[in-house]
């Protein structure tokens, strides 16, 4: 009775090795490594940068034990730390700005075991250093921002279908124009609707005091949130490519916060500088008068032409701009790539807001045939992204810059554009940093606690159960591993309270042990043969320990649900915990009694104290 | 080894007004520390900063504190934790400093007062994210609760439920009365502790529950006394064998764990500790009182005229 079929063991055996190859990776250590990874999107990550990164360090004779290229860049293992920095410093000079240089850890898991996804456990900052932001994006002001701009806008449309109205202002987040007549409301209430129909409108008042009221709907609202949060993301993904920080994470978190986590980087200061940094954009005319080559070379060697300022462009070459600004970034609604309809050419499609628009068409119309330089300023250097010829009067906010090389740049530039600043202010509402000493110590307590704790927890076992003590410890084992071998696998990450739940898990699992001990014991007291003993034990314990597990599981979703941070590591790895108990206890402390007992034919005792 | 061989049942029963009333009294005392010194929130709750701070030597407070009011930064606790050389500063909220500037501005005065100065860990939160936090970990405990007690009263019966969830409750709060009494800091790890705590102990009170269900079955004679009596005395082996395997890690953290476990630890330690004590002799007499039977927990479909014999609980 105390025998299990064959697939039992089988199946029990192929989860402990399954579990043994995800686990293993965990001691193999890292290894000091550099990352290359593109700055921009228009640069693929292909052989040729593997090549160019070879090279350049066959170039400079420094040593490197592994090379090479995953989805996130190109990585290069040294022996090393200070190989890891002398190459380091050669890969910026010789890549230059267009790509991410950062500093990082590998993990020296054996090929084999990479090719099976076996990865070591993913470490939270507390574990190995780092910062972490929480920013709020204020959404009040973006909402602002786009009554703002539709105050614009209406003026525009009323303008040109020369309707009467003596005032247009923004109260709040809702627009109001004030007409004389009724008539001329109902007029513009009838022309809005229908250019702007994301809005609700109202007339109200009377006499010669009739306003017109415009409110964004919900829908329209939460676009306009859902915009700027995701432009706040993209803006703050592109600043961090800069910092050269290995594996980055901006996330999204709830409806109106990002959540920033660099791990790794220490110089605090300069990561919120650049997280706080904003990016503006600007359009100006190019000086056609004073382009010729003379000038720009007198200009490059110190006289630019008063009322003019010298940039270069994306290749290098001198552009002499006019100072006074036509349009900023402000004004660009939205931005993205395109094919010409006439030649197939690749095209960055710009949308701009009503008051951008009127301005860009009497700037075209009066400059055809001249260029117009798109600027982006940035940590006070400005580069030119490109300088297109008017080919004609541009109306109606849609813009078509051409010139680009291919559909990358295409993409490229958009994104600068959309990206470059950021839509909404945003506040660092929560920082935590952890330095990297600290998170070495962090690791040693957390693996020191469970480790003395299991060997605690073994002894006492052992002596109060004997051999069956010795099989629950060997359950407990097994728990340990499964429940890393899981972390490793989901590479969900580890924080030290998640390595404090660990630690709990195994001191709370070891409750179904002693439960099915205690009932072995207590049948062979009540005059049970020792096999009817372990039968009965397992089989009654079995209904206690899975109520107990529910409850505690119960718990762990709770935590899981409502906790942040810290109280979400440590809800995941108790719930996992609770999940490989039931396995380990059970099953696996079953399948070792019944190896050792099952299959005598007479008893004399039990070792169980 | 076998430490607990007890031949006939205890009757903890019978000391029901006893145990229960020493619960009353603590559960009071925690009740009246509570609301008298209140808890001692970590900047995870109220908002604010921690730092700490790593000396190559000892650790000059006396100096720290006056960098701290050189820079205009009043309300700073500078303290000692752990050994000589490291030192934690807390300040709370300021309305005029962002948190990223306030933190930056901290460590470049405390680098220009002593160039050895190594900030180990940062902890900024703003007063909006502390609110938010202390609303989530309200709700949490209650969703805990509702989601245990549905549990029960799905697998047992709503008297066990009941019983279960007041006693637990009332280590929650004795847990808490702890830290208030000793105004240790309550952040979220010690949340999680006592959440996880309560999902513990309640095991505690379904293993006694499965029992007395099981001995409902089994000693049709008995009377409600003798059978939770009975319950409590076969599985107190268990209870106390499984709480030292537990505690045992609990200590394992609490002497290698280092700063940031440690009131984690302390919070599990005391809801061990209660837990075993309440689980048992609270729930039982409150679920005795409420009036569990044979007939309500095992259902009445089980042969009818026996239910006469057994004594109905008073």
């Amino acid at each position: 009775m105390n025998r299990y079929p064959i697939w039992k063991f089988v199946l029990i055996g192929t989860v402990i090795i399954i579990g043994l190859l995800y686990t293993i990776p965990n001691f193999f250590g890292e290894s000091p490594a550099v990352q290359i990874s593109p700055a921009k999107t228009s640069l693929k990550l292909d052989e040729s940068l593997l090549e160019k990164v070879e090279s350049t360090l066959k170039l400079a004779n420094i040593p490197f034990d592994g090379l090479f290229m995953d989805a996130s860049g190109v990585k290069v293992r040294f022996a090393t730390t200070d190989t890891q920095l002398l190459a380091k410093d050669k890969l910026v000079a010789n890549l230059g700005k267009d790509y991410t240089v950062a500093l990082n850890l590998v993990p020296q898991t054996p090929g084999w075991l990479q090719s099976i996804g076996a990865k070591p456990m993913y470490l939270g900052l507390d574990l190995r250093g780092g910062v972490h932001f929480l920013l709020q994006v204020d959404m009040k002001a973006a909402l602002d921002k786009a009554a703002e701009s539709t105050v614009g806008d209406f003026r525009m449309s009323l303008r040109k279908e020369k309707i009467n109205y003596y005032g247009i202002e923004r109260q709040g987040q809702v627009v109001v124009v004030k007409f004389e007549s009724e008539a001329e409301a109902t007029r513009a209430r009838n022309l809005l609707a229908k250019d702007f129909s994301d809005l609700t409108y109202k007339i109200s008042g009377s006499d010669k005091d009739i306003s017109l009221t415009a409110s964004m709907s919900v829908m329209a609202q939460k676009r306009i949130q859902e915009f700027a949060l995701k432009q706040n993301l993209q803006t703050l993904h592109n600043r961090i490519n800069e910092l050269g920080v290995a594996e980055p994470i901006v996330q999204q978190q709830g409806l109106d916060r990002i959540v920033v986590q660099l791990p790794g980087v220490q110089d605090t200061a300069k990561a919120k500088e650049i997280l706080g940094r904003t990016a503006t954009l600007e359009i100006r005319m190019v000086d056609e008068e004073k382009s010729d080559m003379a000038t720009l070379q007198k200009a490059q060697n110190g006289q630019v032409p008063f009322g003019d300022e010298l940039f270069s462009d994306r290749e290098g070459r001198p552009v002499l701009v006019k100072k006074s600004v036509v349009l900023t970034g402000d004004r660009i609604t939205d931005a993205g790539p395109g094919v010409n309809g006439q030649n197939g050419a690749s095209v960055v499609n710009v949308t701009l807001d009503g008051r951008g628009a009127g301005i860009f068409k009497n700037v075209t119309r009066e400059n055809v045939g001249k260029r117009m330089a798109i600027l982006l300023i940035e940590k006070g250097s400005t580069e030119v992204i490109t300088a297109p010829v008017i080919n004609e009067e541009i109306g109606g906010g849609r813009v078509q810059i051409s010139g680009m090389a291919n559909a990358q740049e295409a993409t490229d530039i958009s994104l600068l554009l959309r990206a470059g600043a950021l839509a909404a202010p945003m506040e660092i509402i929560e920082e935590r940093t952890v330095g990297p000493s600290m998170g070495e110590e962090n690791i040693k307590r957390g693996v020191h606690s469970t480790l003395w704790g299991f060997a605690a927890i073994a002894v006492m076992m052992m002596v109060y159960y004997l051999v069956f003590g010795g099989v629950s410890v060997m359950a407990l084992g097994v728990n340990l591993l499964l429940l890393v071998a899981i972390l490793s696998m989901l590479q969900a990450t580890l924080t030290l309270p998640g390595l404090a739940a660990i630690a709990l898990a195994l001191g709370m699992a070891i409750d179904a042990n002693v439960l099915i001990n205690e009932r072995i014991r207590e049948e062979l007291r009540n005059g049970n043969t020792p096999q009817a003993s372990i039968h009965a034990g397992y089989d009654r314990a079995f209904d206690t320990i899975l109520d107990s597990n529910v409850t505690t599981l119960i718990a762990g979703l709770a935590l899981f649900m409502f906790g942040t941070g810290p109280i979400k590591g440590f809800a995941v790895v108790h719930v996992l915990g609770i999940m490989t108990s039931m396995f380990s206890a059970v099953l696996v402390s079953r399948a070792l009694v019944n190896l050792l007992y099952g299959y005598r034919r007479k008893i004399e005792k039990l070792q169980i104290g | 080894m076998e430490l607990f061989r007890i031949k006939k049942d205890i009757p903890f029963m019978s000391y029901g007004r006893l145990t229960t009333s020493i619960s009353l009294i603590t559960f009071v005392l925690a009740v009246f520390f509570l609301l008298h010194r209140g808890l001692n929130y970590g900047v995870d709750f109220t908002g604010g900063t921690v730092m700490e701070v790593h000396y190559p030597a000892a650790a000059n407070i006396e100096q720290i504190r006056q960098v701290m009011d050189g820079v205009g930064l009043k309300d700073v606790t500078v303290q000692n934790f752990g050994s000589s050389q490291d030192v934690l500063i807390r300040l709370p909220v300021k309305k005029e400093l962002s948190i990223a500037q306030l933190s930056e501005k901290i460590s470049t005065a405390l680098k220009g007062a002593d160039a050895g100065a190594e900030v180990r860990r940062v902890e900024s939160v703003g007063s909006q994210v502390g609110e938010e936090l202390y609303e989530n970990g309200a709700l949490a405990l209650l969703l805990v609760c509702a989601g245990i007690m549905g549990y029960l009263a799905l697998r047992f019966e709503w008297r066990f439920a009941v019983a279960a969830i007041i006693a637990n409750m009332h280590d929650v709060i004795i847990i808490l009365g702890f830290f208030a009494f000793f105004q240790w800091e309550f952040n979220l790890t010690v949340l999680a502790a006592i959440l996880a705590v309560l999902g513990y102990s309640v095991n505690e009170s379904v293993v006694v529950f499965d029992r007395v269900r099981e001995n409902f079955k089994k000693m049709r004679k008995a009377s409600a006394v003798q059978v939770i009596d009975n319950a409590i005395t076969r599985t107190m082996s268990r209870t106390i064998i499984t709480h030292l395997m537990t505690q045992t890690m609990v200590c394992s953290m609490l002497f290698f764990g280092g700063e940031t476990l440690h009131n984690f630890s302390l919070a599990l330690t005391i809801g061990i500790l209660f837990g075993i004590y309440s689980s048992v002799l609270v729930a039982c007499p409150i679920a005795m009182w409420l009036g569990v039977n044979r007939a309500n927990l095992i259902g009445d479909t089980e042969k009818k005229p026996k239910e006469d014999e057994a004594a109905i609980a008073p």
